[in-house]
């Protein structure tokens, strides 16, 4: 079983989202989905200034096995892509939630309604 | 290894496996608009007897003649042992296997020929090759959109000094892809691209600079200083190189300051003969950063569960059986046969035949255009040293001479009048090693004879 906390947004293709206390968003990929790509080799990270929107593919995670895009789980501007990735994407498998994050986002406009809460991300899984 | 085609009964289970009714829904994701009914334009398919007539006949229309046509595409030696070995049964297909780990053979001479152009070019990675020179620009454009992540615009500056059909065919294959190319004049006294005529674009956003060394007109361009100015604002640069000349030239590696960050060309040189202008294959090779935007395959050295060597292929995520529509390309080892007759042309010639087959060049194209322009109505059209291939000025249309120099069994060289209209009478000439004394001076005598019968008439 994989490791869902209960703190955290994710969204159907398995980003998590974190509301910083300064209203920005740290946006990373789910404990289920770093294991279902295996070992990760190489993560590009979108670069700061550039507006997303929600669904935008803006940023790929490499395995051995395939290349993923992560999907911005909503409206914003990247503030920071995670420069540690560049030299350890292994951190997206071994910290999924914590150094392994991947961008900051600074939100425009409300949360999207089609975010969900821990629970009802693991029943997405269960399918 | 056999080939199986399917059967009409197992294509029937395959599509039933996968619950689709017709092979023609595994194609619904293109819209109708895109797609034809017909080849109006293919005509109709002939025996294998007629077919092997018309080529005949096709293959006679070019034999025979004394040639010094560059342009591109170069007549060198070839040695007897590059198409006698890679026309051995081992070798002779342009395909990696499915599985290709299973074909060490294959992917060892692919590695070796990565590693021979990554050498050439003072590069840090080879791809397995592309499908010609054009196309790797091409190819090199949309590859430094995708990793010069800086650059907004997807403005490619190219020089007119670029080859001219490149240029074509790298609109045609990126110009709807969101990139715009826009030209760069030549100095008329050079023929080179003068630093200065960048200034333009000081201020500007540019994703990448292309530079063509040597270029179109046989000239050689200040690489280090355009490739400067390049780094220092933050655009990529695109070297496009011809490999005979790089065994004498800096590479693209060691250009400037930081070097050349992709560098691309045409392999034909390294051991593919002429026919009519193809299959060739075209070579990209870049710096190590820049390498999960390549586009192709890439073969890698590696050792198996007991320790021993290996080769399998790498990076594979990016291409088009993983990553589908946004893969680097479509690119994979389709010209591995060319591949396979340079890899064994550069090994048997090594660095120093290499190195000795470009200055025999540079020797007989300087003896060329040295008796050329000895002749009344021809001189030379820029200043400056050059490597196999120089422009001439004629006093007259080049067309009708040439057709009259084709009569004499000399193919003169490449007409320029239509690429570049403002260098008048103009005619592209080449020797390659391959061209004698006895031929330079038999092209003197004929040229002499042609425009003295022209003056006359």
């Amino acid at each position: 079983m994989s490791n869902i906390p209960a703190d955290l947004k994710y969204a159907r293709t398995h980003e998590w989202l974190r509301m910083e206390a300064d209203g920005t968003v740290t946006v990373g990929i789910s404990d289920h989905a770093q294991d279902a790509l295996g070992d990760l080799v190489f993560v590009e990270t979108p670069e700061a200034g550039r507006s997303v929107k929600a669904g935008e593919a803006c940023a790929v995670v490499e395995s051995v096995k395939a290349a993923s895009d992560v999907y911005s789980p909503i409206d914003g501007e990247v503030i920071e892509g995670n420069a540690a990735l560049a030299d350890q994407p292994e951190l997206l498998n071994t910290d999924p939630y914590g150094a392994g994050w991947i961008m900051k986002i600074r939100p425009a406009g409300p949360e999207s309604p089609a975010l969900l809460d821990a629970k009802a991300y693991a029943a997405t899984l269960e399918d | 290894m056999p080939f199986i085609p399917h059967t009409e009964d197992d294509i029937r289970e395959m599509l039933a496996a996968i619950g689709v009714a017709g092979i023609e829904q595994l194609f619904d994701e293109i819209p109708p608009g895109l797609k034809i009914e017909a080849l109006a334009n293919v005509p109709a398919a002939l025996g294998e007897m007629e077919i092997q007539r018309l080529m005949r006949e096709r293959a006679a229309l070019d034999a025979g003649h004394l040639n010094f046509i560059g342009a591109g595409a170069y007549e060198h030696h070839i040695p007897a042992a590059v198409w006698e070995i890679s026309t051995r049964g081992e070798f002779y297909s342009a395909y990696t296997p499915y599985q290709a780990e299973a074909s060490q053979g294959t992917l060892q001479l692919i590695y070796e020929y990565q590693s021979m152009m990554a050498a050439l070019t003072g590069l840090d990675v080879s791809n397995a090759s592309l499908y010609d020179g054009a196309s790797a620009m091409g190819e090199a454009a949309l590859m430094a959109v995708r990793a010069n992540r800086g650059s907004k615009s997807g403005r490619i500056l190219v020089p007119a000094t670029v080859n001219p059909v490149y240029r074509r065919v790298a609109e045609s294959i990126a110009g709807n892809q969101g990139l715009s190319f826009e030209t760069v004049p030549y100095c008329a006294d050079s023929g080179t691209t003068l630093p200065a005529a960048l200034r333009r674009w000081d201020d500007e956003d540019v994703t990448a600079l292309v530079i063509q060394q040597p270029n179109f007109f046989g000239g050689y361009e200040d690489v280090a200083a355009l490739t400067d100015w390049a780094r220092a604002k933050g655009t990529l640069v695109i070297a496009v190189v011809n490999p005979t000349s790089l065994a004498l030239l800096t590479p693209p590696g060691q250009w400037g300051e930081g070097g050349a960050d992709i560098a691309c060309g045409e392999g034909q040189p390294l051991g593919v003969p002429l026919s009519s202008g193809g299959p060739y294959f075209g070579f990209l090779a870049c710096r190590s950063a820049l390498v999960r935007q390549m586009p192709g395959r890439i073969v890698g050295r590696t050792v198996d569960l007991d320790g021993r060597d290996g080769f399998a292929l790498t990076l594979q995520a990016r291409e088009q059986h993983i990553r589908r529509s946004k893969a680097t390309s479509n690119i994979c080892t389709n010209q591995g046969l060319l591949v396979t007759a340079a890899t064994i042309y550069m090994s048997l010639l090594g660095a120093e035949g290499l190195g000795r087959v470009a200055a025999a060049c540079v020797r007989n194209t300087a003896e060329l255009v040295g008796q050329l322009v000895s002749i009344e109505g021809v001189r030379r059209a820029f200043a400056g040293s050059f490597f196999h291939e120089s422009v001439l000025q004629l006093d007259r249309p080049v067309g009708p001479l040439l057709q009259a120099l084709a009569e004499r069994g000399i193919l003169g060289g490449y007409d320029l009048s239509n690429d570049y209209p403002e260098l008048g009478y103009a005619l592209l000439v080449c020797a390659t090693e391959t061209r004698t004394a006895t031929d330079i001076e038999t092209y003197f005598q004929a040229l002499n004879d042609v425009l003295r019968q022209a003056r006359v008439a």
